[in-house]
């Protein structure tokens, strides 16, 4: 921790600046993991989207020992205040990365079918446009985490919202696409999930942003988010098309 | 998925029963408790935790006058049980510590019988009519020390023969013979094993029913098991107090944070 001393155990020191080091190697392995899938998407490059399929597993490894480590913490230091704060931290952003690794790979998979398919037009370069948004929050939410700044890490929960409404801009476009052609339903139905993954990645990176307050504030961020997904919700967003 | 808000303890509702203002306590020339107000709420278990030399026991003595004994120590400032002053010139030293009764880190039973151990409070303070009544009285109290059932059949063996972790409660029995309202604790835990002290826990808890229970602990996995509310004392001052959970998890004076954390000794 940067505000306060060092512990007078060095050893727990280092246990906590352990974990911590291995969340952001992990947050690096899928910053990665999200650019590469989208940019296998765009650029049909199956063998990307490959790499990023094996990759998934480093990042699930990771996790495991993540959650060992913490566990060991917990037992042998008794973690209290802030330095619980860390543990529990750890522990929730990697289960969020992990979902957000396999989010991913399923990506990259799409993209090895949707390779064999004619290209419905501009739509792959949107959803990269939606995953380099998200991508970036992660990147911010990591920043907040390790300067365990609470403005950044508000800012990146603001952001989420862009990233629904792009979603419920591809979700209009897919429809059209498929009522205009029927031969379009299945490329437009592979590029539906892509961009819902992605979206539901920005939740995952919201929930991270949230853990960056919790752990400089001790307190759950107030106030209800609001959910600019409204696909699910708002009949308008379906009908009159 | 977030551990606030930190689940309330009931005790909010309790009365208060002792409550000290602005004390002040001095070993001389030194000043050893500086400005100390706090409320401490009846059928509560309140801890106090800080690094040694903090003035944590200090303090803890002072609730049953106990610092009366040392002849250099002065004390100033209110403390009130149930609104009464306790250093009032007209309270009896012995009648307020039957009320504020005391135990210690080491075991000190009286070297005599069990028996003997616990009747010596309620005999000299006249608590009994007749040897039924008496015997009554020890075994209530004997009960309420959770050590009844090891020791019903040898209440004539002397006290010191029993194990640390016995001796302990045979302690606890003793100062809980005499009906006190309080109970100070000091380290009650230090000199017994894992499974003493887990029993000398649980008895903590039970007698949280009937009285106001304050211990003074060096483990603040201790404090954070058995208290319902948390002071922490650095260098003399009372820096922070307040429910245990919050203490634990989300600490607000800096000081607080770096001593539960491991931070300074």
């Amino acid at each position: 921790m940067s505000d306060l001393k060092h512990h007078i155990a060095t050893a727990f020191d280092r246990d906590l600046e352990g974990i911590q080091a291995q969340i952001l190697k992990m947050g690096g392995l899928v910053e990665a993991a999200i650019h590469d899938s989208a940019k296998s998407l765009e650029t049909r490059d199956e063998e990307l989207a490959e790499q990023v399929r094996k990759g998934d597993l480093a990042i699930d490894e990771m996790e495991e020992s993540l959650n060992e480590e913490a566990a060991r913490v917990i037992a042998l230091r008794q973690p209290a205040a802030s330095d619980l704060r860390v543990v529990l931290s750890v522990m929730r952003m990697s289960a969020n990365l992990e979902r957000i690794g396999d989010l991913s790979k399923n990506m990259a998979k799409r993209t090895t079918v949707l390779a064999q398919m004619t290209q419905i037009n501009g739509s792959t370069t949107a959803l990269r446009r939606m995953a380099r948004d998200v991508e970036m929050m992660l990147k911010d939410a990591l920043d907040a985490y390790i300067k365990r700044d609470e403005a950044l890490a508000r800012d990146v929960i603001e952001r989420d919202a862009d990233v629904d409404q792009m979603y419920n801009t591809l979700f209009r476009e897919f429809l059209t696409f498929m009522l205009e052609d029927p031969r379009n339903i299945t490329s437009c139905m592979h590029l539906h999930f892509i961009a819902k993954n992605i979206e539901r990645m920005g939740d995952h990176v919201t929930a991270i942003a949230e853990q960056v307050i919790f752990l400089a504030t001790g307190e759950k961020p107030e106030g209800v988010r609001v959910k600019e997904d409204r696909t699910s919700s708002d009949p308008a967003l379906s009908a009159d098309l | 998925m977030y551990d606030a808000p930190l689940r309330k303890t009931d005790v909010e509702a309790n009365e208060i029963k002792i409550s000290a203002k602005d004390v002040q306590v001095f070993y001389g020339d030194n000043h050893a408790i500086k400005d100390v107000s706090v409320e401490l709420q009846d059928k509560t278990v309140t801890a106090f935790i800080g690094p040694s030399g903090c003035g944590k026991s200090t303090f803890l003595r002072c609730l049953n006058r106990m610092n009366d004994t040392i002849d250099v120590c002065r004390v100033e400032g209110l403390i009130a049980l149930d609104g009464e002053d306790i250093y009032d010139k007209r309270v009896d030293p012995v009648q307020l510590r039957a009320k504020v009764g005391m135990v210690f880190q080491k075991p000190n039973p009286f070297p005599k019988s069990i028996y003997d151990n616990v009747a010596y409070g309620p005999r000299i303070h006249g608590l009994a009519k007749n040897k039924a009544e008496l015997d009554d009285i020890v075994e209530k109290a004997l009960r309420r020390g959770a050590i009844w059932n090891e020791v019903k059949d040898r209440l004539h063996a002397p006290g010191t023969g029993l194990s640390g972790g016995q001796q302990q409660r045979l302690c606890i029995a003793r100062a809980v013979a005499t009906e006190p309202e309080v109970l100070l604790m000091d380290e009650p835990c230090s000199a017994l094993d894992p499974i003493a002290t887990a029993q000398v826990e649980e008895l903590i808890d039970e007698l949280r029913t009937n009285y106001s229970v304050v211990i003074v602990t060096h483990s603040m996995q201790q404090a954070a098991r058995v208290s319902q509310k948390t002071a922490f004392f650095h260098l003399g001052n009372l820096v922070e107090y307040g429910e245990t959970s919050q203490i634990f998890t989300n600490p607000v004076d800096s000081r607080t944070e770096s001593y539960i954390t491991g931070r300074i000794g």
